[in-house]
C-alpha cells in the first residue's frame, strides 16, 4: 500500500535521513521506532510532502507521490496526525473536523462527525467548545478524528503517545486497535516500545537517520539484543 | 459645540467609518492567513478610487445604474489586480523571510504610484456627487448628506456578511484555521495556494471598494496610499491583529476622533488658539499609543506570534576575520585618500552613503541584535536634523554645538517614544514605531510657525571653516567611522549581549535575571541618537530640512538598506547604504519615474537574494573569510 | 526551615479553578516530583512559584521570606534556578556564551558598553559546563545541539546563580530513554552534593520512580496523594486518574 524505497532527506547541511525504506501493507499497523532526532518525524513528513526529499521513491498504492504538494498527497486518501498535535485552538470540535472533512472514497471506512463520536465520546459531549480549551489527551483524539474525517485508506500517527498520562495512553492504543479493525492501514512512529507492542504488527527501527532493523513485532520482541542495542528501554 | 453639531458629527465619524473598515479589514484578513504585512494596501485604495473616477467618466455622470456599476466594478477590479501580484510576486516568496515580503509590497507601492501617475497624471481628480442621492437629510436642523447616510449603512451591512462568511462557510473555515496553522490544512488536503490567492483577492477587493466609495467625497490623488496605510496600520492595531468586529470598532473610533477634531474647528486655551483640525493625525496617534499601553494586542485581538528575525536565523556573530579587518581598512584608507582625485559631485554623494551609512547601522543594532523592528525610524533621524537646523536658527547656537547637540534630540525623541514601544513585541511593536513616525512627522508638517510646515527650513548651512566640501567630507567620515566602530563594539560588549539573549528568547532571559524592557528601551534611545546624529549631519549637507526627510518613505529607505545587506551583521547595512544611496542617485537622474524603476529593483532584489547581498556573498565564501562579515 | 513552602495556593482562569488550595514543602537536597494529568494544573502551579503568573490566593515562601508576586527576573536573584520543558537557550551564542550571560547578567554588568563579552567569566563558565559534561563542547553554537546536550547546557545555566532552589518543567520530556536516566542521575548527584532543593513535573513514570524522593500527584487542580514513591504508585486514586494499570512498566 505504502512503499518507501532509498529515501534521503536534509535540513540545510544536516543529513536527517540516509537511504531510509520502509513498507505498510494494507489492514497492517507498522511502527517506526527510534529515539528523538532519529529521523521518525522527518520520514513521516517526507511521505506526506511536508519535507522535500532530495532523493528516493515513495508511492502510495502504487502511485508516485514525492514532489507532490501536500493537500494532494492528503487527497490520495493519505492522512496525516501531526506530532505536538496541532489542532486550531480557535476554532470548535466541530469546525475542526470539517477542515479536514473530504469526500469519501472506495476502499475506505466513511467518517461523519457522529460516527466518530461513537470513536470518541468524549468529544461528543463538546462539539462546539474551542480547541484552545480541551486537555491534552482530549486534543490528541481530536487531531486523530480531524484526520479521519478525510477518510483516508492509510494514517500515519507521529508518536501519538508523547506526553499523554498512562491512563490516555491505554485509551490510544484501543482506539488504534479500532481502526485497525475498520480497514485502515496505519504507520506509526513512537519511542514508547510497550505502547508499539500492545498495537503494531511490524516493527522498523530508524537511529541517525538509517534504517537498523525491519521484521514483525513478535520477532522484535523476542530479539533481545537489538532492542538492548537501539531501544535500551 | 450644540448638541445638535454633535449629533452631526457623530453621524459623520460614522460615514467615514466604512471605508476605513473596509481597507483595514482586508489588511487584517490577509495578514491573518499569509503572514505578510500589506504595505500597498493603501495603493489598492488608491487605485479603487482612479478607478471609479474613470469608469464613471465612462458610464456617464448621470447614471445612478452606471455610478453604482462604476464602484463595484473598481472593487472588482482592484480584486482582480490583487489576484495577479499574488500569483506573479507574493506566491514566489512566501518562503522569504516576513521583512523581506514586506519590501516587496514596499516596492508594489512604488510602482504602483508611478503607474497611477502615468495613467491618470498628478492633478487630483474630483468625482461627481452620487446621481439621486445629490440632497440631505434634515436632522436637527442641520443637513447630513444622503450619500452619508448610504455610507453608515454600508459599513455595517459589509462586517455582517464578511461576518457570515468567516463563520457558515466552510471558506470561511478553513480561512481561520489557516490563520493558525497554513501547513496543517495543507496536510488535511486543502490546497493552500487557492485559499492564499481567495483570500488576497477579497482583501484587495474590500480595499478598491473602500476608495471607490469615496469618490463623491474625496478627490483621488497620489498621496493617498501612504496616508491610507498609514490609517489602516493604526485601526487594525487598535482593533487588534486579525479581528474583522475589532477593525469595525477601532475605525469607528478613529473616524469620530476625527469628525470631532475637524468639528471643533479652533478652540481658545489660555488665550492661544489652537486649530484642532489640524491635530487630527497627532490625536488619533495619541489615542492608538494609550490603546496599545492598555491592551497591547488591540481592542479585540489576541497575542500574536510575529517572526523576531528577519534573517534565515538567529546567526552567531564573531570578531571581524583578518581578511575582512584589513578589507575594511583598505576601503578606510581608499576613502581618505580619494578627495585629492574625486569631482564634488563624488564628495556629495559619498557624505550621503556616510550619512545613511550610519542611518541603516542604527537601525541594524535596533532590528538584529536588538530585535526590535522599526517601521518608523526616519523619525529620530528627522528629530536630529530639525533639532540642528532649529538649534542653529531659531535659538541662534554656533553650528558646531547645533549638531553636536543633534543626537542629543534624536535620543530624546526615542526615549520619550520608546517608553511606550518596548512594552510591545513583533509587529505591534514595528506598527507603534510607524504610529510615532507619523505623529513626528504630522507635528513638523502642521507646526507652520515653528517648522516652517511643508516647505521646511532653509539656511542650514554649516560653519565657514566647513564648508569646502572636502573639509565636510573629512568631518562627515570622521564622526560617521567613529559611531560605526562604537555600534560594533556596542554589539559585543554585554549590553549587545544582552539584547540578543533577549531576542533569541525573553523567556530565558527573565529567567536569568534581565529586565529586557529596560535594557530595550535604553538600546531604543542609543540608535535615537545615532539616528539624530545622522540627520543632523544631513541637515548641514544639504543647507535645508524638508517634511519628506522623516516621512515614511524614509524609514522604508533604512529598511531597504538594512535587510538588503543583510540584517544580523554590521557589514550588511553598511553595504546596503552604499548600494541603496547610489542606486537611488542613478535612477533619480535617468527617468522621471524613478520609483517604479525603484519598486521594481526592490521586488528584482528581494526575488534575487532572499538573504540579502551580504548573505548571499557570505554564502558562497569559505567560512574563514566570512568571519564577522 | 523548608527551601520552598506553598501554602494554599490558588489561581483561577475566566471562572475556571485551575490550581485551588495547593500546599507542599521541598526540604534542601530533595527532589520533589509533581505529577497528575494533562490539563491538571501543574503547568499553572509551577508558573505560580517562577513568577509567570500571580496567584490569587496563597502564599509562596523561600527560606521564610515571601515571593508570591514577584517578577520571574526577581525571582531568579533570589536563588531559584529554572529548567523549561521545551529548552529556552539562547540559540544565536555559542554554549559557553550562554552560561557567561548568566553570569555577566548575575554580576549586573549587563550594562556595559565596551568591555568584550566573549572574555567576561570564562573559567567560571567551563568549570559549570565541565560539571555537567558540556566542557567539550563549549564552543559550538548552541543552535546546532543535540537536544539533551541542550538539556544539560539549560541544566548549567540554571546553576550559574548558585540556586537554592531549581524548578525543572519536565527536564527529560523529548528525549531517549538511556538520555533520561543520565540527565536525571546526573541532576540528582550536583543537587545532593550542593544541597539544593528540586521541584520537577514529569510524564515520564520511570524518572519519576527512579530519582524522586517525594511525589506529589495533582488533579483537576487539587493535590489528591502526596508521599514516598512507593505508597504514591499504591494509591488507587492516583491509579485511576492517572496511573492506569500500566502504572508497573
Amino acid at each position: 500500500m505504502l512503499r518507501v524505497a532509498g529515501l534521503h532527506a536534509y535540513y540545510g547541511q544536516a543529513h536527517i535521513l540516509s537511504d531510509v525504506s520502509l513498507e505498510g501493507n494494507a489492514g497492517e499497523v507498522v511502527v517506526l521506532l527510534g529515539r528523538n532526532g532519529a529521523g521518525k518525524s522527518t520520514t513521516l513528513k517526507s511521505i506526506i510532502g511536508l519535507v522535500r526529499p532530495a532523493q528516493g521513491e515513495i508511492t502510495f498504492e502504487g502511485r508516485r507521490i514525492d514532489g507532490l504538494s501536500a493537500h494532494r498527497i492528503a487527497r490520495l486518501g493519505l492522512g496525516y496526525v501531526p506530532e505536538e498535535r496541532r489542532i486550531f485552538t480557535d476554532l470548535t470540535v466541530m469546525e475542526n473536523l470539517e477542515v479536514g472533512r473530504q469526500p469519501s472514497r472506495a476502499g475506505a471506512p466513511a467518517w461523519s462527525p457522529d460516527r466518530l463520536f461513537r470513536l470518541f465520546p468524549n468529544l461528543g459531549e463538546m462539539r462546539n467548545r474551542p480547541g484552545g480549551r480541551m486537555s491534552g489527551g482530549e486534543q490528541q483524539m481530536l487531531t486523530i478524528a480531524r484526520t479521519l474525517m478525510g477518510n483516508p485508506r492509510c494514517i500515519l500517527l507521529d508518536e501519538p503517545s508523547e506526553g499523554l498520562a498512562p491512563v490516555i495512553v491505554e485509551q490510544m492504543a484501543a482506539t488504534i486497535r479500532e481502526l485497525k479493525q475498520e480497514g485502515l492501514s496505519v504507520v506509526l512512529s513512537e519511542q514508547n516500545l510497550h505502547f508499539a507492542a500492545s498495537v503494531a504488527d511490524r516493527a522498523t527501527i530508524i537511529e541517525k537517520g538509517r534504517i537498523r532493523y525491519t521484521g514483525s513485532m513478535a520477532e522484535l520482541q523476542a530479539n533481545d539484543a537489538i532492542r538492548a542495542q537501539y531501544l535500551t528501554v | 459645540m450644540s448638541f445638535s453639531a454633535i449629533v452631526i458629527q457623530f453621524l459623520n465619524g460614522l460615514a467615514g467609518t466604512s471605508s476605513l473598515f473596509l481597507v483595514a479589514a482586508g489588511l487584517s484578513l490577509i495578514f491573518g492567513v499569509s503572514r505578510i504585512v500589506n504595505f500597498a494596501h493603501g495603493s489598492f485604495y488608491m487605485v479603487g478610487i482612479y478607478l471609479a473616477y474613470s469608469l464613471i467618466e465612462y458610464f456617464g455622470r448621470g447614471s445612478a445604474l452606471g455610478f453604482w456599476g462604476a464602484i463595484l466594478l473598481a472593487g472588482l477590479g482592484v480584486g482582480l489586480i490583487g489576484i495577479v501580484v499574488e500569483l506573479v510576486l507574493l506566491r514566489r516568496i512566501y518562503q522569504a523571510p516576513e521583512l523581506f515580503q514586506l519590501l516587496a509590497t514596499f516596492g508594489l507601492v512604488l510602482v504602483i504610484k508611478d503607474v497611477a501617475l502615468w495613467i491618470w497624471g498628478a492633478e487630483e481628480l474630483f468625482g461627481p456627487r452620487a446621481p439621486g442621492l445629490r440632497g440631505g437629510i434634515e436632522i436637527m436642523g442641520r443637513t447630513l448628506p444622503e450619500y452619508d447616510a448610504i455610507l453608515i449603512v454600508i459599513g455595517p451591512v459589509i462586517l455582517g456578511l464578511l461576518w457570515l462568511l468567516l463563520t457558515r462557510t466552510r471558506w470561511g473555515t478553513l480561512v481561520r484555521a489557516a490563520t493558525q496553522d497554513r501547513e496543517m490544512v495543507g496536510a488535511l488536503g486543502v490546497n493552500q495556494a487557492w485559499l492564499f490567492t481567495s483570500v488576497f483577492a477579497l482583501g484587495a477587493f474590500l480595499a478598491g471598494l473602500g476608495g471607490a466609495l469615496q469618490i463623491p467625497r474625496e478627490p483621488a490623488n497620489l498621496l493617498l496610499d501612504v496616508t491610507v496605510i498609514g490609517d489602516a496600520f493604526v485601526v487594525v492595531v487598535v482593533g487588534g491583529m486579525g479581528s474583522i468586529p475589532g477593525a469595525f470598532l477601532a475605525a469607528f473610533i478613529i473616524s469620530q476622533i476625527k469628525a470631532f477634531c475637524i468639528g471643533i474647528g479652533t478652540v481658545e486655551v489660555f488665550g492661544a488658539s489652537f486649530a484642532m483640525s489640524k491635530f487630527t493625525l497627532v490625536a488619533e496617534f495619541v489615542v492608538m499609543a494609550i490603546v496599545l499601553v492598555v491592551r497591547p494586542w488591540g481592542l479585540l485581538g489576541r497575542p500574536q506570534a510575529m517572526p523576531r528575525h528577519a534573517g534565515a536565523a538567529e546567526e552567531r556573530i564573531s570578531l571581524a576575520s583578518r581578511p575582512l579587518s584589513m578589507a575594511a581598512f583598505a576601503v578606510l584608507a581608499i576613502l581618505i585618500v580619494l578627495p585629492a582625485t574625486a569631482d564634488t559631485y563624488t564628495l556629495v554623494l559619498l557624505v550621503d552613503i556616510f550619512v545613511f551609512a550610519l542611518f541603516a547601522a542604527s537601525l541594524h543594532l535596533m532590528m538584529g541584535p536588538g530585535g526590535m523592528v522599526s517601521f518608523g525610524h526616519a523619525a529620530y533621524f528627522g528629530l536630529g536634523a530639525y533639532g540642528a537646523g532649529l538649534l542653529l536658527l531659531k535659538a541662534g547656537l554656533p553650528m558646531e554645538l547645533a549638531l553636536a547637540l543633534s543626537p542629543l534630540v534624536g535620543a530624546l525623541g526615542a526615549l520619550i517614544f520608546g517608553w511606550f514601544v518596548v512594552r510591545l513585541s513583533g509587529v505591534y511593536l514595528a506598527m507603534l514605531t510607524l504610529a510615532f513616525a507619523q505623529i513626528t512627522w504630522a507635528s513638523v508638517y502642521q507646526w507652520d510657525e515653528f517648522t516652517g510646515g511643508s516647505n521646511g527650513i532653509v539656511g542650514v548651512w554649516p560653519a565657514e571653516w566647513l564648508t569646502s566640501k572636502t573639509v565636510f567630507y573629512f568631518m562627515t567620515l570622521l564622526l560617521c567611522g567613529a559611531s560605526l566602530w562604537l555600534i560594533r563594539r556596542i554589539i559585543h560588549a554585554p549590553f549587545g549581549y544582552t539584547l540578543r539573549a533577549g531576542r533569541d528568547s525573553p523567556l530565558r532571559a527573565d529567567s536569568i535575571g534581565i529586565d529586557l524592557r529596560r535594557h530595550q528601551w535604553i538600546a531604543f534611545t542609543i540608535v535615537g541618537a545615532f539616528a539624530g546624529l545622522a540627520g543632523g549631519i544631513f541637515a548641514f549637507s544639504k543647507g535645508s530640512i524638508s517634511p519628506e526627510g522623516l516621512a515614511i518613505p524614509r524609514s522604508v529607505d533604512g529598511l531597504v538598506m538594512v535587510l538588503l545587506g543583510g540584517v544580523q551583521t554590521l557589514t550588511g547595512p553598511v553595504v546596503g547604504a552604499a548600494v541603496f544611496t547610489w542606486l537611488q542617485d542613478e535612477v533619480a537622474r535617468q527617468t522621471e519615474y524613478w520609483r517604479a524603476l525603484l519598486g521594481l529593483t526592490i521586488i528584482g532584489l528581494v526575488l534575487a537574494f532572499p538573504q540579502g547581498i551580504v548573505g548571499f556573498v557570505k554564502a558562497r565564501l569559505p567560512a574563514r573569510l566570512g568571519g564577522g562579515l | 526551615m523548608s527551601v520552598l513552602k506553598v501554602q494554599d495556593l490558588a489561581k483561577s482562569f475566566g471562572g475556571v479553578r485551575a490550581v485551588q488550595g495547593v500546599s507542599f514543602t521541598v526540604e534542601a537536597g530533595e527532589l520533589l516530583a509533581l505529577i497528575g494529568p494533562n490539563g491538571a494544573g501543574k503547568t499553572t502551579c509551577f508558573n505560580m512559584l517562577n513568577g509567570q503568573l500571580r496567584p490569587d490566593q496563597g502564599e509562596v515562601e523561600l527560606g521564610g521570606e515571601s515571593i508570591r508576586g514577584l517578577a520571574p527576573r526577581e525571582i531568579w536573584r533570589k536563588g531559584v534556578g529554572r529548567t523549561f520543558q521545551i529548552t529556552a537557550t539562547f540559540a544565536s551564542m555559542t554554549v559557553i556564551e550562554n552560561v557567561q550571560m548568566a553570569l555577566v547578567s548575575h554580576d549586573r554588568r549587563t550594562l556595559g558598553l565596551f568591555a568584550r563579552t566573549a572574555g567576561l567569566y570564562r573559567k567560571e563558565a567551563l568549570s559549570l559546563l565541565d560539571l555537567v559534561g558540556m566542557a567539550d563542547q563549549s564552543e559550538r553554537p548552541c543552535g546546532v545541539l543535540a537536544y539533551g546536550d541542550l538539556k544539560r547546557v539549560e541544566l548549567a545555566v540554571a546553576l550559574a546563580n548558585g540556586p537554592r532552589l531549581l524548578l525543572m518543567d519536565e527536564p527529560t520530556a523529548g528525549m531517549a530513554p538511556q538520555e533520561r536516566i543520565a540527565l536525571m542521575a546526573l541532576t540528582a548527584e550536583i543537587v545532593r552534593a550542593r544541597n539544593i532543593a528540586v521541584l520537577f513535573t514529569e510524564h515520564d513514570m520511570d524518572v519519576v520512580f527512579a530519582h524522586a524522593d517525594r511525589i506529589i500527584v495533582l488533579n483537576r487542580g487539587e493535590l489528591i496523594a502526596e508521599g514516598a514513591p512507593e505508597a504514591v504508585r499504591a494509591n488507587a486514586r492516583v491509579q485511576q486518574v492517572y496511573l492506569g494499570s500500566g502504572g508497573h512498566h
